[in-house]
């Protein structure tokens, strides 16, 4: 059976992959009203990248073949 | 908790990105696949209902945990903190730890070794028949009515945030639940709650990261709130001297005894909701260490809840309201700090994630509900009172069908609610009245030998009325809280504390008074379910780090050290 952390894993990989595309898409084409403070911190990028590294972390870890 | 209501829909507080579009859609792909790929392994009553009892205590034990983490329980909770401040903090601490730690280790091998499906299954074993209809039938009546009123109440929060329709939430949110509780039953769930349990950290963690560092850190945060509100609004306990010296009018006699020991005791140890994620732990020591690790998380959920509510106190330019006012002045409401918050450092991306987190709050309360709710119905009510000898396939099928049932009871409340949203209050109020003396008969029936059928069934009875009664006497006559409470300047949580207390006392001063008064049931008709008469099965020859109880000590100590420290 798949591992549940295995799910999880992918869970956190394509999120964090879309917030780090999100977060790289406005470094490079910043909007001329970002709407939240502390936009200068780059917050996506960061987090969306802390994500993908946990979930690819997850991934092949508990990957169905490795796990069994 | 404070109701999640505002008559008028004010303007949206946020607007979603197509990438956060995106991330919600995967969010739901996800659980459903998640429920497809388990729909082949609940063909038997073991593996639909417990989840094949073969949880290990990290899953168990998150499950557990997030089964309570419900989107209302963080959001509440943070306007409770805005509104009371530091002090709603008590009700992860001393209103969890404590009465997690107690589970695990004292009542956790009852409820295991005696190899029930349910409390009410427990009470069946111990007191008999009558006091089990007793707590199946409130048991499973007002957790699919709470299910239609969480419902609700989220659907409305979902179009005060994102402005979406009440009734495509409602369809939306519960037909996904429904699809994959019936596909995979309890397993589906509990891998489900593990997932949520990852996306609301992942999603509501960054928001006291970036609010910490726009406050300037701790220590200037609670300067910024000392002025704006008060001192006392970032102390635990210096301010419970007395009913009349902190935000939330109680002191820490009902904090302590109303719910650290009772309330707590009967939410964590006898809400069948949670307790079922525990029964599904492959062995005694994971079904031990499952509580031990869900207080470890708990002890820490206040970082995404309580933290977001002391820092919109602090940074947050408008002064938030209660409900009431908001709902006249088109204000926001305190309930709405963390979407607020949320709004205010979530950029495309971080947001879709963080109403993920919100969204999947609510599924994982909402499934807890739905699968404890089946679970009850098919083996304290239908079997033992409608049909007793089915095969354990046609009890499966009871099981699918009660889901959707269950869901469908709940969307009907739902609509109910939406109609008429005093009773909402009422449904809350109703499930308060069984959780204290419920307690008092589950765990008189574990510690002591003498309490017999009778003085259980009536222990519970009178308790639960005496606490409808004491309710109902402060609806009628609020001036009636001081008696009830025991202070002319107690406040609307007190009334909750304090109730819980008497109705506790009463349910165990009838329960021995009774057990007293009658024939003592025999010693070996009591083995397996009492504590002196039942032989605990060892967890095995196991290093120190590995024993629950080394665990328990280690939460013990971070528990006191955190009360210590904001005292």
């Amino acid at each position: 059976m798949i591992s549940i952390w295995f799910f999880i894993g992918i869970s956190l990989a394509v999120n964090g992959a879309l917030i780090l595309g999100a977060g790289i898409y406005q470094l490079l084409d910043p909007p001329p009203n970002p709407g939240v403070v502390l936009f200068h911190l780059h917050a996506n990028l960061w987090w969306g990248a802390a994500l993908l590294l946990f979930g690819l972390i997850y991934c092949f870890q508990f990957a169905p073949k490795r796990s069994s | 908790m404070t109701v999640l209501l505002a008559s008028e829909v004010p303007t949206r507080l946020v607007r979603l990105a197509p990438v956060d579009i995106v991330i919600v859609v995967f969010y739901f792909a996800l659980v459903l696949s998640i429920g497809w790929y388990l729909k082949g392994r609940a063909n038997t009553g073991e593996d639909f209902f417990m989840a094949g009892r073969e949880m290990t205590a990290w899953v168990a034990g998150l499950s557990f945990l997030s089964a309570n983490l419900g989107a209302l329980e963080l959001m509440g909770w943070a306007g409770s903190a805005y509104q009371y401040g530091i002090l709603a903090t008590h009700w992860y601490w001393i209103g969890a730890i404590p009465a997690m730690l107690f589970l695990a280790l004292v009542m956790m091998p009852f409820y295991y070794i005696s190899k029930t499906h349910s409390v009410p299954g427990y009470l069946k074993l111990r007191f008999g028949e009558p006091s089990r209809a007793l707590s199946a039938v409130s048991f499973a009546f007002m957790t699919v009515l709470m299910s239609g009123v969480n419902m609700f109440a989220m659907a409305k929060v979902m179009q005060i945030v994102l402005g979406w329709d009440i009734n495509f939430s409602i369809w939306v949110s519960s037909l996904t639940v429904a699809i994959y509780v019936t596909l995979g039953g309890l397993r589906s769930a509990i891998f489900n709650e593990v997932l949520q349990f990852f996306l609301i950290w992942a999603g509501a963690l960054l928001i006291p990261i970036l609010g910490l560092y726009e406050a300037g850190g701790w220590t200037n945060l609670k300067l910024q709130i000392a002025q704006r509100a008060s001192d006392q609004y970032v102390h635990l306990w210096s301010g419970l001297g007395s009913f009349s010296n902190n935000p939330m009018g109680i002191n820490w006699v009902g904090i302590v005894f109303g719910l650290g020991a009772i309330i707590s005791m009967g939410y964590w140890t006898t809400d069948f909701l949670v307790v079922q994620r525990i029964l599904a732990a492959k062995d005694i020591r994971s079904a031990e260490m499952a509580p031990i690790i869900g207080a470890g998380f708990k002890m820490f959920v206040p970082i995404i809840v309580i933290l977001p509510g002391l820092l919109g106190l602090a940074v947050l330019p408008e002064k938030l309201v209660p409900e009431s006012v908001a709902a006249i002045t088109g204000g926001h409401s305190y309930n709405d700090v963390l979407p607020l918050m949320l709004a205010r450092y979530c950029g495309p991306g971080l947001l879709g994630l963080g109403v993920t987190a919100l969204i999947a709050g609510f599924m994982s309360g909402m499934a807890g509900n739905v699968s404890a709710f089946t679970t009850v119905w098919t083996y304290d009510i239908y079997r033992p009172f409608f049909n007793s000898k089915a095969s354990d396939h046609h009890y499966v099928n009871m099981g699918r069908w009660t889901t959707i049932i269950g869901v469908l009871i709940s969307v009907g409340t739902a609509y109910l609610v939406m109609q008429f949203a005093s009773i909402m209050d009422y449904v809350q109020a109703l499930f308060s009245f069984f959780i204290a003396p419920l307690f008092g008969t589950v765990v008189l029936g574990m510690l002591w030998k003498r309490a017999t059928s009778a003085g259980g069934f009536w222990g519970l009875l009178c308790g639960t009325l005496s606490s409808i009664g004491m309710w109902a006497w402060v609806k009628v006559d609020p001036s009636a809280l001081r008696y009830v409470a025991l202070s002319p300047h107690a406040k609307g949580l007190a009334q909750d504390m304090f109730q819980a207390l008497w109705s506790f006392v009463v349910c165990v001063t009838v329960t021995v008074v009774l057990s007293l008064a009658t024939k003592p049931v025999p010693d070996s008709a009591l083995q397996g379910l009492v504590y002196g008469l039942t032989e605990v099965p060892s967890i095995g020859e196991v290093a120190f780090y590995q024993k629950p109880v080394f665990w328990a000590a280690v939460v013990t100590v971070v528990f006191l050290v955190l009360n210590i420290i904001f005292w």
